[in-house]
């Protein structure tokens, strides 16, 4: 019996976890698939978090403090086009300027207005986002198999958990099935093509970045005013780049790299299970090891079978015009 | 009676230090093939972009039907009825046939009716203009020809009138473009108007009634196509009469040096793109490879110089295999067994347009003295030397450290050409020598090839350009879809006959 | 727009001392308002920076003492990009490196001093190069992006290293996870002890004898990055990689050698940490430098002159900086990771800002002179 618990809290965790990947993944298909490296999600991450904590202890709801997040992340990405779309600026230069400022001013800010470094005060529930029980879980808890899935896997998340699920579709939808999805990734293919369609590069690959900057904003508002009740320094640890790693797994579609957040998010819920557990054979894992578990198995995904994806054509490229 | 569909008057326009465009007036009648001719730099794609939004005047007017247009950018254009063709075509390869044609005209947010309204538009346009596409078909699937029919269907679908096509053959058989020309006359019949950009003397005669000829950013002449003739429109177009074919000698043709035995080998994607070739060439020899762009020359010569792997066969070099399936030598190895190489693409392969000149004088001989010792450069040799063969050569500016990308395409290519021939080759790999460069320069580089060969130097040429093929070797092969499919000596062929092997009609 | 100009006619100054330093003035005033937005006031927090890093001898040690390690991770940074690959990774090779030497300096004390030393050195080029060897293997042979897999070993090294400073090197005495100390004697000179010996006592700062180390390295990177064949391969290769196999120029090898190169030169900051400063490896000893060795490469374009002035720089700010975080309650030693950041910007992805103005305001400006 303890068995199954384990899979249920382990199952119920990977859908926690892969949350916040979700968000910046599919932020930053939008982005790539326009044609512009993000490797920025991980300082937009921490922007979010920091604002949406801060914000949100400020004026007393979190939903206020999304908001914010969505501006300041929305601001960056705007910065990020400024770079690398008008002025032609190294795109990964950019995103690493993004990621070493926002480490530096996330942790600077909360030490100049709440006197601590790198740490926001701990938000109440008013404060906060709360967890959901769906309707009925307690009602079906009883009946085997379906009710311990929906009562215990799916139901009791916070909002954000669902609003991920339901976007990956929605993305899909809006990417292969609208004329905005269309101009998107033809941009990202040929952005010749679509400026003598008349369709303006630029604007196309600004609101890109825009979309981009509000789906990030809610990964980081998660990290600071859901799963936990404040802002840590460098509380993104990584998962930026994770999402970005997913991405390229999953070939830029949205399908494939909801599976590859899941597989992040599976191994993070397994590492945090292992911790201090002392397996057949091998013993108690140091924990430092099992905590390097998602990094390393980054490292070896994009080895193993990125080699050959095929990335947006245009990805990484200024648009200079050619007669 | 003819009227004037689209009037240019007194257009100008510079890119930096640059006029491309002068004071150029046009007219042009409705429901005419009207050619604008001139030489790669003449300023015609140049003005026919601002025609169609994508580059913005300096000054000056465009009206079309006499209303004067304020063109920004190339939706303005179309929307006035103005359709192009670009020499490169604006196509997303992985799109299907019917994406790309509505792209940016889509009608609507969420794909639906509208949808189903264009691909009943699109299917009666190819049915009057018989251009017979698959509209479900990916771009990447489809011949040049078709995607330049997708490119012509794209802009019909977008309501053009005045359809311009820029150097729309380049990359066409003989027999494509016949088809071409084909559907270019239809469109006129149903009162289209068509402007067609071109080098080429033979298109203009057979297809257009009017021609505007360009030299140096402006207009130099406009004719009746009746009342002129190829030798005067040449004149116009350079300046002064041109030698249509290079003095040259008989050949004194060597031994076989270089031999290339059943060579098979695949693109990138793993297409096998060369198939089973087999030719040699003599000390002394010039031979040409004749061909369509992208019948397999370009891997062709990637595998004989070493960069790309073959799949099978052997290449062997004085009677002595240096490569096959199994061993590869590589380009450092090839040039130490004397063969050189000028490739079809200067500025992505053969320089590195940031570096400074004399290190791409000594690109790819950096490692032999006199430019290194124990893997230290010696900067005074290397400077020493860069001054005297920039004089040979005459590259202009004669500045060694000045960044490469700042020199015209012709100083380039000849940075390359010197680098390449001046370590006494004995077997030369040439790729598209003269693409994008100037007459004046044409002629030096033509004339350093014949130099070459009669210093008994094995050349292999590869161009698209069959004149020049025409004029340089002594002995020519056609390649078709990767496979040798004929051989001529170069005495008293034809054009035609090498244009029909051209296109696999042997 | 501004008009085009002959980029032939620009002078060497204009491109690469007028526009990095209009570049830098921008990046500052941005700081400036980080400060102003923290609450305090910018032109105080200059004054501070310029009386902390300048205005007493030991303040001038520290600044150098900074300078060193930023040498050694902008030296590191630059040479990857050289071959356009974007090493991020100097902190872990910093940090594996810093092991490099302690297990050298531990394993081989009985040699004569100068020796360890040498040895000790080579210790850490060759972890630091080692730490960096994977994401160039990963990047050469199966495209997975340097910066990810280069992150990834940040955060893998930081593991490995509290691993190995709580488990297995863990000095038993203390109660931190931090290993026993090197042998006195292999400690290397330090700037106290240099001044001493021309009569001229001064307090302790951290400066010692690796600033030469740093200049020797800085001297070697441009004679390999403009004066040997592998830099110039190297150069080809990052410019225009087709380019290069064309003329036989192997970029996997390059990538390789470039990032072992790199590697080895954020290593070397473990020389200067645990010989000059530590004695010890202690947790996170590299404590970021390696992150502002991106800045500061950028900042001097990629030249070793450049980035000694690079390094100079943020030895003021970081000297400095610990001034205003003392005298300034607002100010976080991280504000001075956000200037970070801001340079990186500026210098790095909008170096092009006012380039063209700038530049075809001086060649109007000369060709009026000389029309005179």
């Amino acid at each position: 019996m303890e068995f199954i618990s384990d899979i249920v809290s382990l199952l119920s965790a990977t859908l926690r976890i892969s949350t916040p990947l979700i968000f910046a993944a599919m932020a930053g298909l939008f982005a790539e698939r326009s044609g512009v490296i993000d490797f920025g999600l991980e300082g937009k991450m921490l922007a979010a978090a920091f604002v949406a904590a801060t914000g949100s202890y400020f004026l007393g709801s979190p939903w206020f403090g999304l908001l914010l997040a969505i501006v300041a992340c929305v601001s960056l990405s705007l910065l990020h086009g400024f770079a690398s779309v008008t002025h032609k600026g190294d795109q990964v230069v950019s995103c690493v300027a993004i990621n070493i400022l926002m480490i530096g001013l996330t942790t600077a800010l909360a030490a100049a207005w709440f006197g601590q470094e790198g740490l926001t005060p701990t938000l109440n529930d008013e404060q906060r986002f709360f967890e959901i029980t769906l309707p009925f879980a307690d009602a079906l808890r009883p009946v085997p198999i379906i009710g311990t899935i929906y009562s215990e896997i799916i139901s009791g998340h916070y909002i954000f958990v669902y609003i991920a699920y339901t976007l990956v579709p929605i993305v899909y939808w809006i990417v292969f099935k609208t004329s905005f999805g269309l101009r998107l990734r033809a941009v990202g293919e040929n952005p010749s093509a679509v400026d003598t369609a008349g369709i303006g590069v630029y604007s196309m690959r600004y609101k890109a970045l825009m979309i981009n900057g509000v789906l990030v904003a809610f990964a980081g508002a998660y990290l600071s005013t859901a799963i936990n009740a404040n802002f840590f320094r460098e509380m993104s640890a990584g998962r930026g780049y994770l999402a970005l790693a997913a991405l390229i797994f999953g070939k830029w579609h949205p399908k494939t790299a909801l599976l590859a957040c899941l597989l992040f998010g599976f191994t993070d819920a397994l590492q945090i299970r292992l911790q201090g557990v002392e397996l057949p054979i091998i013993g108690v894992i140091p924990v430092q090891f099992i905590q390097a578990l998602p990094y390393i198995l980054t490292v070896i995904l994009l080895a193993g079978f990125v080699g050959k994806a095929i990335a947006p054509r245009a990805i990484g490229q200024p648009y200079i015009k050619e007669g | 009676m003819v009227s004037p569909i689209l009037e240019l008057s007194n257009i100008n326009k510079s890119f930096g230090h640059v006029q491309a465009n002068k004071d150029i007036n046009l007219q042009i009648n409705k429901a005419t093939i009207h050619g604008i001719i001139g030489e790669n730099g003449a300023g015609k794609s140049t003005l026919m972009s601002i025609v169609y939004g994508f580059y913005q005047a300096d000054s000056g007017t465009i009206s079309i039907h006499g209303n004067k247009l304020n063109l920004k950018s190339p939706r303005d254009s179309i929307e006035n009825g103005i359709g192009m063709v670009h020499q490169h075509f604006m196509l997303v390869e992985n799109f299907s046939v019917l994406e790309n044609i509505i792209l940016g005209f889509e009608g609507e947010f969420i794909f639906g009716k509208k949808l189903e309204e264009a691909k009943e538009k699109l299917s009666k346009l190819c049915d009057i203009y018989k251009l017979n596409i698959d509209l479900n078909s990916i771009i990447s699937d489809l011949s040049v020809g078709f995607r330049q029919r997708v490119e012509i269907l794209k802009a019909l679908y977008r309501g053009a009138e005045v359809l311009i096509l820029d150097e729309p053959t380049g990359v066409l058989t003989p027999q494509e473009v016949d088809e071409l020309f084909k559907i270019l006359r239809s469109l006129k019949e149903e009162g289209k108007t068509i402007v067609l950009i071109t080098h080429k003397l033979n298109e203009i005669m057979s297809l257009t009634s009017e021609v505007t000829v360009m030299r140096q950013g402006t207009v130099v002449g406009h004719k009746k196509t009746q009342s002129t003739n190829k030798e005067e429109l040449a004149e116009m177009m350079v300046g002064r009469s041109v030698l249509l074919r290079i003095k040259k000698n008989e050949s004194k043709k060597g031994e076989i040096i270089f031999k290339v035995k059943n060579l098979q080998v695949k693109d990138d994607l793993g297409v096998l793109r060369v198939k089973n070739v087999n030719f040699e060439i003599h000390e002394g020899e010039i031979l040409g490879l004749a061909g369509v762009t992208g019948n397999g020359q370009t891997e062709l010569l990637e595998a004989l110089s070493g960069i790309r792997k073959i799949e099978s066969g052997e290449i062997q070099i004085f009677n002595q295999t240096v490569s096959d399936q199994n061993n590869f030598l590589n380009p450092k190895d090839l040039k130490e067994k004397g063969l050189a190489h000028v490739p079809e693409d200067r500025q992505r392969m053969g320089l590195i347009t940031d570096f400074k000149a004399h290190e791409n004088l000594i690109f790819g001989y950096h490692h032999q003295p006199p430019f290194s010792r124990s893997s230290v450069l010696i900067e005074d040799k290397i400077l020493d030397y860069s001054q005297k063969v920039m004089q040979d050569y005459d590259v202009r500016p004669q500045a060694p450290e000045l960044i490469t990308s700042n020199f015209s395409g012709g100083n380039q290519q000849k940075i390359i050409l010197s680098r390449e021939l001046n370590k006494n080759p004995k077997i030369l790999l040439v790729g598209q020598p003269t693409r994008g460069v100037d007459i004046g320069a044409i002629e030096f580089i033509h004339q350093r090839l014949i130099d070459m060969r009669d210093k008994g130097v094995a050349i292999l040429l590869v161009s698209v350009e069959l004149e020049e093929v025409l004029s340089l070797s002594d002995r020519i092969v056609v390649m078709f879809d990767g496979k040798i499919v004929g051989e001529k000596n170069n005495q008293g062929v034809t054009d035609r006959e090498i244009g029909l092997l051209m296109a696999g009609i042997s | 727009m501004p008009t085009l100009i002959d980029k032939s006619k620009v002078p060497w100054w204009v491109s690469n001392v007028i526009v990095p330093l209009v570049n830098l003035m921008l990046a500052l005033f941005v700081s400036g308002l980080f400060i102003f937005i923290a609450g305090e006031n910018p032109i105080q927090a200059v004054k501070l920076i310029i009386y902390g890093s300048f205005g007493y001898i030991e303040g001038f040690a520290y600044t150098l003492y900074y300078t060193t390690n930023f040498i050694f991770t902008g030296l590191a940074f630059a040479v990857a990009f050289h071959c356009r690959l974007f090493n991020i990774g100097g902190e872990g090779q910093a940090y594996l490196g810093g092991l490099g030497v302690f297990l050298v300096a531990i394993n081989f004390s009985f040699l004569p001093v100068p020796i360890v030393w040498l040895l000790a050195i080579l210790g850490s080029v060759l972890f630091g190069a080692l730490w960096a060897l994977i994401p160039a293997y990963l990047q050469a042979y199966r495209g997975s992006h340097v910066v990810i897999t280069t992150i990834m070993f940040n955060f893998i090294a930081s593991a490995l290293m509290v691993f190995l400073l709580v488990d297995v090197i863990r000095d038993t005495n203390q109660m931190g996870p931090q290993t026993v100390s090197v042998p006195k004697e292999l400690w290397f000179p330090m700037f106290r002890d240099i001044t001493q010996l021309f009569g001229i006592k001064t307090r302790y700062s951290p400066l010692n004898i690796s600033f030469f180390l740093a200049i020797l390295a800085s001297f070697l990177v441009w004679f390999l990055i403009w004066r040997t064949k592998w830099g110039y391969e190297m150069r080809a290769v990052g410019h225009n990689t087709k380019a290069a196999v064309y003329a036989g120029i192997s970029p996997k090898r390059n990538i390789i050698i470039a990032m072992l190169v790199s590697g080895a030169l954020a290593g070397m900051l473990g020389v200067n940490e645990i010989l000059g400063v530590h004695h010890r490896v202690i947790v996170n000893f590299p404590a970021g430098y390696g992150f502002t060795g991106i800045a500061v490469a950028l900042m001097g374009r990629n030249h070793p002159i450049g980035i000694f002035l690079g390094a100079f720089l943020f030895g003021i700010l970081y000297q400095g900086g610990s001034e205003v975080t003392f005298d300034m309650p607002n100010i976080s030693r991280y504000m001075f990771v956000a200037v970070q950041g801001v340079i990186i910007l500026f210098s790095g992805a909008l170096e092009n800002l006012f380039r063209p103005q700038i530049e075809s305001f001086f060649v109007k400006r000369l060709n009026k002179e000389s029309s005179v």
